[in-house]
């Protein structure tokens, strides 16, 4: 018990332990352990052969946080900012920095707004998206999506039965909102 | 693959990766792994995960192009690629925290680049896919050595190394008393480093069987279904003599169960950077001056988190993303020895064809799925 001096609890000894833990205690000392100290000043340890790097080139006006002086030299491009989720994320970037909420909630919501444009332009292309090839939900008959939940206490499954709201709720929500639209319209022409 | 919005991914055809710094490669990829942080992604609790991002930053392959200062690699290399992003010259770079790099992230100062983990990692895309730009190839990329498989390697570009330095952050001394909470990838290598460490007992917190089945055989852990408790910090005070854990390791992140209203928040609506559920339990589990190591990783929004209590046990919360390649040499020693297979833990591979399927099933925890790997070019 902690209300006295002496550690509680019995332990198995260090021999115990290595005969039955491969490799127990190989890092028993500090010393070996990559991670310690946390800082260890080496600049030629990494490999780099410049002080500076050389700049990537700046193929439109990057986003930056705020919070940087400059911009750094080497950026991904992976998906340049577009549409009405664009103008969110630069504004985002543009007026507050990574210390204040709203640039987080703006973001976030950029990502809400960029998911329904990125859907609607897919209805213009060849290749709409498809809800059921996109979720992987078919797997749940290939692969017991039954049996996984079933047979043991798992705490997840209580929560569960949101994704799909929150994946399909959205679009319910809009053809809802769309039916609603046409009935009023038609009914203000009869 | 791409990203479609919340809980949606496709494969597509986008262009080739192009060299776009004098010291890029392009790698073409041949094993990916998703990673429980992925999830994070595909869930959209990241903010700056656009439509259209290739995820992936699990990843190993062989070089295709180089760029002409590149001296460190040739095309034909099969090369190990840390999640980090890194110029290795920085401030930071040259203290070893190549995990906080400066260099290469315009869209945030507070953390580095990662490969395909949002425009707030650097907007880099990822190797889930058949090639994938590699900022940076004589700092990040190693040649896989010889005696290391592919899914040994694979495995070495985060979750063993993550896993790895959770137990370090630890500061784990002769007969500690380790908590670990999350029976996933990173928890079950941070199990089985904190014996390599000195650990007197491991005890492993989960909610899914399968998973503490595998930390029982794999990381010879003690293991509480957390499911079967009322109160499971009331449990782990019991079962370290009322004393509590010495040292306590969250290897869940933003997405913990146990408490629907903070699930519910955190990872569902999106209200806090995560749910902290698994660090909370940590900083209740742990003995009043003990260690918690913060492995999970967790959105730049607040979150809910018990400071209180860690002030007043005087406890010391450490964490950091992991800075992977400082881990290798060390680790490619412990798994000559005999000491690691990291492989053990992988369950699943799926073609990247299928990889919407890939993650459902790993996001649903089905079909007792740890560890899914990605193959490219499979068919």
């Amino acid at each position: 018990m902690p209300y006295r001096a002496e550690k509680p609890g019995q332990r198995p000894s260090a021999d115990e332990l290595r005969a039955r833990i491969p490799g127990w205690g190989a890092d028993l000392d500090p010393k070996d352990r990559p991670a310690v100290p946390k800082e260890r000043f080496d600049p030629a340890a990494s490999g780099a052969h410049w002080d500076f790097p050389e700049r990537q080139p700046e193929k439109w006006p990057r986003e930056r946080s705020i919070e940087h002086q400059t911009l750094p030299p080497v950026f991904g491009t992976s998906a340049p900012p577009k549409g009405l989720s664009g103008a969110l994320r630069k504004l985002a970037y543009r007026k507050y920095s990574e210390g204040r909420a709203a640039h987080w909630l703006i973001l976030i919501a950029a990502d809400r707004v960029d998911a329904v444009e990125s859907h609607l332009r897919s209805f213009a292309t060849l290749r709409p998206d498809n809800p059921i090839t996109e979720t992987g939900v078919l797997s749940e008959f290939s692969n017991k999506g039954l049996s996984s939940r079933t047979g043991s206490k798992r705490a997840d499954v209580n929560h569960q039965w949101l994704d799909p709201v929150i994946v399909a709720g959205p679009w319910l929500l809009a053809g809802g909102a769309a039916v609603a639209i046409l009935r009023t319209l038609t009914n203000r022409r009869r | 693959m791409v990203y479609r919005g919340p809980y949606k991914v496709r494969v597509e055809e986008k262009d080739m990766p192009a060299i776009e710094h004098p010291n890029d490669a392009i790698v073409k990829v041949q094993r990916a792994a998703i990673c429980g942080s992925d999830l994070h992604l595909y869930h959209g609790m990241m903010p700056g995960t656009r439509v259209g991002m290739t995820f992936g930053h699990e990843f190993i392959g062989v070089v295709e192009q180089v760029g002409p200062s590149v001296q460190n690699l040739k095309p034909g290399d099969r090369v190990m690629v840390p999640f980090n992003v890194y110029c290795g010259s920085c401030y930071f770079c040259a203290r070893g925290l190549y995990s906080n790099c400066h260099n290469v992230n315009p869209n945030a100062t507070a953390v580095g680049g990662i490969y395909g983990y949002s425009h707030t990692c650097g907007g880099y895309d990822g190797g889930q896919a058949e090639f994938v730009r590699v900022p940076f190839a004589d700092v990040g990329p190693s040649i896989i050595p010889d005696g290391i498989d592919d899914d040994d390697a694979l495995l070495m570009t985060d979750a063993l190394a993550t896993g790895y330095f959770g137990a370090q952050l630890g500061d784990i001394v002769e007969g500690d008393t380790v908590a670990v909470f999350g029976a996933g990838p990173v928890g079950l290598f941070a199990a089985k480093s904190a014996w390599l460490m000195g650990a007197g007992r491991v005890i492993v917190i989960d909610h899914l069987e399968y998973r503490l089945e595998k930390a029982r055989s794999f990381a010879h852990a003690e293991t509480v279904n957390f499911a079967e408790h009322d109160d499971v910090v009331v449990h782990m005070k019991k079962t370290t003599d009322y004393l509590g854990a010495d040292v306590a390791i969250d290897a869940v992140g933003a997405e913990a169960d146990g408490n629907f209203l903070q699930h519910v928040t955190g990872a569902k609506l999106k209200l806090q950077g995560g749910s902290p559920v698994a660090l909370n339990w940590a900083i209740d589990s742990v003995r009043k001056g003990g260690t918690i190591s913060v492995m999970g990783a967790y959105g730049p929004i607040f979150s809910a988190v018990k400071f209180g209590d860690a002030v007043n046990k005087g406890l010391t919360l450490r964490m950091n993303q992991c800075p992977v390649k400082r881990q290798w040499p060390r680790l490619f020693e412990h798994i000559r020895n005999g000491y690691l297979k990291p492989s053990d833990i992988i369950t699943h591979r799926i073609p990247l064809e299928h990889i919407a399927e890939g993650y459902h099933i790993f996001s649903a925890k089905l079909d007792n799925c740890i560890k899914p790997v990605i193959v490219p070019n499979a068919g």
